[in-house]
């Protein structure tokens, strides 16, 4: 059985790390795979640091990413760099905020949905799949500018 | 929460939102509960789906409504924190002496690790101390499989039955398929006289004592022989026993391990315990917390080998319980430390910690958001128990100190936490009043701002956010008998604040103080929710 695919989300509480991972974990479940994803929420309301593990395959088990073996570590804030540096394996790529040219962001909140874009260009899927998933999870008046910011990302 | 397939029977979930889609398909009557991390968002999902759900005031109040529920034939589930169960435990241990007609689902959502908690106790013990049937989920779809279950065993055995869930069960999300009519339509409700199983005069509870051991015995016949516990066979050199989220580690860490995964841990299955023990040449038990069973297996004389006492602190992870089976007892890596949640900027709270600051007071705290007055830059927490804690402390320092210190001290509640457990120590304060006199400041900002938001009683809305009955804490204190009341906003009255806290520690008499502003982050959907009620009037 091949090994689920391992991806951390991190930044601070309100930068929409949670919400990161909910697009992204279910884009996965709708291509058809096992997923699970987990983050510890409560005290992380409180602008503190928040991380959120999303892992997807033919079959996973823990829904919490070990030490060193993330494949992909999306940092919503450059300060948590190092905070969840050693989440990533050796061969992990990071994704970080400096990828992204905030100026070019219609909606500067919708940073964490850039970074999915950058995300996107390294997994499987296609954008339509991206698309879908990112209408469901949020609302309506904020299609357009998540679009907008995840093109951005995928496209670069 | 989407409903994430068109079909509507597979869905990708966290453990309590599939907790409350089984309530809502086995047709529970009412859910309630008192929030706390991580088991909040089981009844917000269960009144979303259209069931019917309400927060009380308390734990021990939510139990002793969901009791009432199923003595009346109807089927109910409670929810709480783990520490929510030591409120609740008064009636938790009585009712289980008690036979109900529908079904009594106890929810105990356990916090190992303390990501959001101030202890990390093992409610399992509970179960046992009790002697409530208890199961456990590894993931959602199990959280879904077991609140059914539960609720068909309760009313089978005519016992509350708990279903301990832990953070990672609750919070993570994993795929859920949904099957209706796994369990019989619910009875009707109606009254049944039964005194002698639910009057507890000693003459009643004895006998009944005798009848719960004895239906503890059958539920273990039965558990041994078709409860919800997998044997997964592989390698005959190791074996291990687990049960809840650790089972997902175990499978991820030692994925050539022969293993028992227990579904239902009270009553244990003690001979199939023995048997798979015996069937392996080392047999490992990887369980989260306490060394619970542990201790059941070495009891009844089943050779297993534990963890090493450090890996009882925090939660397990595949890492860990691959350093447990290598029995490695060597220091852990430390995580690099993160940003330490701080209350918002603009948040109330940080105008009333600035002021006990500047005024050298010696705080008796409470739990909520506030506790974070603790950290820098305020550092104006002197104590942090449990709910309600911050009156009967401040009024016991208030006691003992010499005169000089007795007059800095305040106790420091905020508004659902006064509510859950801080009214019986304004009592209290009345009826023992320290020679100093006493301050008790209540930070009221409207809403159960800890957990996410939620209403409660003093709020004057429902759990949906409707109007209901309003409990209005001055008028409270004022029919208490407290002499010094008085009601103020500490953003734009923060000079009134400073003078009124000042002149009532030096009074000895007994002052309440009513510090309101509603939570920044709550604010918005409050004006919302009181402009559609008033709208509705």
């Amino acid at each position: 059985m091949s090994r689920p695919t391992n991806i951390v989300i991190a930044g601070l509480g309100g930068q929409g790390v949670i919400k990161a991972s909910d697009i992204l974990a279910d884009m996965a479940f709708h291509a058809g795979l096992d997923v699970k994803k987990s983050e510890l929420h409560g005290m992380s309301q409180r602008g503190g640091s928040v991380s959120s593990d999303v892992r997807f395959g033919e079959k996973v088990f823990c829904p919490m990413v070990s030490v060193g073996e993330a494949d992909y570590l999306v940092v919503i804030d450059s300060t948590q760099v190092p905070v969840n540096a050693a989440m990533l394996a050796a061969d992990g790529v990071l994704i970080e905020p400096a990828q992204i040219d905030e100026s070019k962001l219609t909606n500067k909140k919708s940073i964490n949905v850039a970074l999915l874009g950058v995300l996107s260009r390294s997994l499987p899927f296609p954008a339509e799949a991206w698309h879908e998933a990112l209408k469901r999870n949020l609302p309506e008046k904020l299609h357009a500018a998540n679009l907008q910011s995840f093109a951005l990302g995928r496209e670069g | 929460m989407e409903d994430h397939c068109k079909d509507n029977t597979k869905a990708l979930l966290s453990g309590d939102e599939a907790v409350a889609w089984a309530a809502l398909d086995a047709g529970v009557c009412l859910g309630t509960g008192y929030p706390g991390t991580p088991s909040t968002e089981i009844l917000e999902t269960f009144a979303h789906l259209g069931g019917r759900a309400q927060w009380a005031p308390n734990e021990k109040v939510a139990f002793e409504v969901a009791l009432g529920v199923a003595y009346a034939g109807a089927r109910s589930i409670v929810t709480m924190k783990h520490v929510g169960l030591n409120v609740a435990a008064d009636p938790f241990f009585t009712a289980a002496l008690t036979k109900v007609d529908g079904a009594l689902v106890v929810i105990s959502a356990d916090d190992p690790g303390m990501a959001s908690s101030q202890n990390e106790q093992d409610n399992r013990r509970y179960a046992q101390a009790a002697g409530v049937p208890m199961l456990e989920p590894s993931d959602s779809q199990e959280a879904y499989e077991f609140t059914l279950l539960a609720i068909e065993l309760s009313e089978r055995w005519q016992a509350p039955v708990m279903l301990r869930l832990t953070t990672r069960v609750c919070h993570a999300k994993t795929i859920v398929r949904r099957g209706r009519a796994a369990i019989p339509a619910p009875r009707q409700a109606h009254h049944r006289q039964d005194p002698r199983n639910r009057v507890m005069i000693p003459a009643h509870a004895r006998p009944a004592h005798h009848r719960l051991r004895a239906m503890l015995r059958d539920l273990t016949a039965w558990n041994e022989a078709e409860g919800p516990n997998q044997w997964i066979e592989g390698s005959m050199q190791l074996g291990i026993i687990t049960s809840g989220i650790s089972y997902q580690h175990v499978r991820e860490a030692a994925p050539e391990a022969s293993i028992l995964k227990l579904g239902m841990t009270y009553p244990l299955p003690i001979e199939k315990m023995r048997v798979f023990a015996q069937s392996v040449e080392k047999c490992v038990i990887v369980e989260e917390g306490d060394p619970w069973l542990v201790e059941a297996a070495r009891t009844a004389g089943i050779a297993v080998v534990g963890k090493h006492e450090m890996y009882r602190h925090g939660e397990l992870n595949p890492t860990r319980v691959r350093r447990i089976l290598q029995d490695d007892c060597s220091p852990e890596p430390k995580p690099v430390p993160g940003k330490p949640p701080a209350l918002c900027p603009g948040c109330p709270h940080r105008i009333a910690f600035k002021t006990l600051k500047e005024l050298n007071c010696i705080v008796s705290g409470d739990i909520g958001c506030y506790t974070l007055g603790v950290l820098p830059p305020f550092e104006a927490m002197d104590t942090m128990i449990d709910m309600g804690a911050s009156i009967g402390v401040g009024l016991g320092m208030r006691h003992a100190l010499p005169e000089a210190e007795a007059r800095r001290v305040v106790s420091v509640i905020g508004d659902s936490t006064f509510v859950h457990s801080g009214i019986t120590g304004l009592v209290e304060m009345v009826y023992n009043p320290p020679s100093t006199g006493h301050v008790v400041l209540i930070l009221d900002n409207g809403t159960t701002a800890m957990t996410g938001l939620q209403e409660h009683p003093g709020t004057g809305r429902s759990l949906d956010h409707a109007k209901t009955g309003k409990v209005i804490f001055e008028d409270l204190a004022r029919a208490l008998g407290i002499k010094n009341v008085f009601v103020l906003d500490p953003a734009t009255e923060t000079d009134r604040f400073q003078t009124l806290l000042k002149e009532s520690l030096n009074k000895s008499e007994l002052s309440l103080i009513v510090a309101r502003r509603n939570c920044l982050l709550a604010a918005g959907s409050i004006s919302e929710y009181e402009r559609c009620n008033e709208q509705a009037d």
